[in-house]
């Protein structure tokens, strides 16, 4: 890499992010608003929001969620007398930054050649996307310790203990149900990791179906969603972001969707084969593979939330001392072994 | 007579309900199940064909609401064969009223048979909690609960007061109006 950096490189890096981060990252948070209404609707026997409208036009409710967004960017930004300021002010934009960053970096497409250069399409190509991105996930809890520490809130406080106690014991799971699968692929870097899989030509889904599971729970877990949403806990302490309105609570609850499109996006990426698509050989076939491989990263990520957001809808909470004990107890020692025994397999199998 | 025990099995947690996952899978199944059936439904009537309707919710403003075969709404005053109020002022109803929403005054009927009538008889469905002791009460079976409408709120206290002629059905309720 020479410095300083050629302008077409500047100009194709910042497209690419933006495109993570407000073409797919906000469409589909902002879309996912409209999914949950529709889809818990259908799946128990009713109609849905349908009433926002624009000239009598509905569309089956999918202006609610701009209805969403205008009502929460008018609302009063109302801070308590009791709360501390500025940390009130910044919990929700660490929040954000970490998902939104986690955007950036998961591999949307490989590398295509088009128009006599090779274009690479995931925004932050690194040889450690991986644990970057779990690691800024799990710099989302700061956010969260942040805001109902600085609510002045008991409340929020314990909504803010509840969450870091189940991040930090799911972050364990999520990373150790990976290390088996990144021990076969042997790399840390999505991009590979992706390559690995259209080599062998099989879904790392196949080669790790417990790590899937066990990665599935701990990101639901992860991404504070029912039956894990503990720290939000709306029947009992409503959560770390009692204390927050208009906008600001606005980002917290697109936090949840970000980070359940990095959830689904991590799971594409390593278990679902990325944006490989079984038969095609998509890195030779120019512009129109670079479009497919997009098209069919971002459709696995929609299947994923389809999937999850039904689970949403399925299941009942568990208790947070369930929560843990599924976590501590059962989770990370199932990983572990996962992984004890991926490695002894990998050795002895020669 | 002898205390007869019934032991009640408890569900048996099995190594595949404390796993979660195979209860999990058959939730999911339940609930996916629901979701395509309905899904079909809802797109086989927006293709205008025939079908059982994708959900049970009704939309009450815009259809109109649907109640039960003995729903107990508005009061209604009945007449008597020759057209005449029913009610002869015995004030039972307006006695045995636990919200004392009711108010009548007597005036002596032409028919000798029936003595007195209703001079005015007004019910104030404000105070009104529809336990339905007045229909109970009432020897001649003058007033009955089941007038099936539900729409009744008004923008003032006095707009809530029905009066005879309104509940007899002679004179249609003036619509509230704000302010």
């Amino acid at each position: 890499m020479t410095f300083p950096l050629p302008l077409n490189d500047v100009l194709f890096a910042t497209a690419k992010i933006l495109f993570a981060v407000l073409g797919v990252g906000l469409s589909i948070a902002g879309f996912l608003g409209w999914v949950e209404r529709k889809q818990s609707a259908v799946m128990q026997d009713r109609i849905g929001a349908n009433r926002a409208d624009i000239f009598g036009i509905t569309i089956l409710g999918l202006f609610h969620p701009i209805a969403d967004a205008i009502k929460l960017l008018t609302k009063e930004d109302f801070v308590p007398k009791m709360a501390r300021k500025p940390l009130h002010g910044l919990a929700p934009i660490i929040s954000l930054g970490a998902g939104m960053f986690c955007l950036a970096a998961l591999p949307y497409g490989g590398v295509v050649d088009f128009a006599g250069r090779a274009w690479d399409l995931t925004p932050i190509a690194l040889p450690m996307g991986v644990p970057l991105v779990l690691a800024a996930l799990a710099f989302g809890v700061h956010g969260i310790v942040m805001a109902g520490y600085a609510s002045g809130s008991n409340y929020g406080l314990l909504g803010a203990l509840r969450g870091a106690a189940q991040m930090i014991a799911y972050e364990v799971c999520l990373a150790s149900a990976l290390a088996g699968l990144l021990f076969i692929y042997g790399t840390l870097d999505f991009s590979e990791a992706v390559l690995w899989q259209v080599r062998h030509g099989v879904w790392g889904i196949f080669v790790q179906p417990l790590a899937f599971i066990i990665f599935l729970t701990a990101g639901t877990a992860v991404t504070k969603r029912i039956p894990f949403d503990l720290p939000e806990g709306e029947s009992e302490i409503v959560g770390y972001h009692v204390e927050y309105s208009g906008m600001k609570f606005g980002m917290f609850m697109m936090t949840d969707f970000f980070e359940s499109i990095v959830i689904c996006g991590v799971i594409t990426a390593l278990f679902l084969g990325g944006w490989s698509i079984p038969g095609l050989d998509l890195p030779s076939m120019g512009l129109l593979g670079g479009v497919l491989m997009v098209g069919s990263f971002v459709a696995k990520i929609m299947l994923m939330l389809f999937l999850l957001m039904q689970v949403r809808w399925t299941l009942p909470r568990f208790r947070f001392d369930q929560v843990l004990d599924l976590g501590w107890k059962n989770l990370l020692p199932l990983a572990l072994i996962n992984f004890l025994v991926t490695v002894w397999v990998v050795y002895l199998w020669p | 007579m002898a205390i007869t025990v019934r032991t009640v099995k408890r569900p048996e947690r099995t190594f595949a309900t404390e796993i979660y996952l195979v209860e999990i899978v058959k939730g999911l199944g339940l609930t996916f199940r629901h979701l395509f059936v309905n899904l079909y439904r809802h797109s086989k009537r927006a293709l205008g064909l025939k079908g059982l309707p994708g959900s049970v919710t009704v939309q009450y403003p815009d259809d109109p609401a649907v109640l039960g075969k003995r729903a107990r709404t508005r009061h209604r005053l009945l007449k008597r064969d020759d057209g005449a109020p029913r009610c002869t002022a015995c004030l039972l109803c307006e006695t045995i009223c636990p919200a004392k929403c009711i108010r009548i005054t007597a005036e002596n009927a032409p028919d000798v048979q029936v003595e007195k009538r209703a001079k005015t008889f007004d019910i104030d469905l404000g105070m009104c909690i529809f336990c339905g002791y007045c229909v109970e009460a009432c020897p001649v079976d003058a007033i009955h609960m089941d007038a099936n409408e539900v729409e009744i709120s008004a923008y003032s206290r006095k707009d809530m007061i029905w009066n005879m002629p309104e509940l007899l059905g002679d004179v249609p309720k003036k619509p509230s109006q704000p302010g």
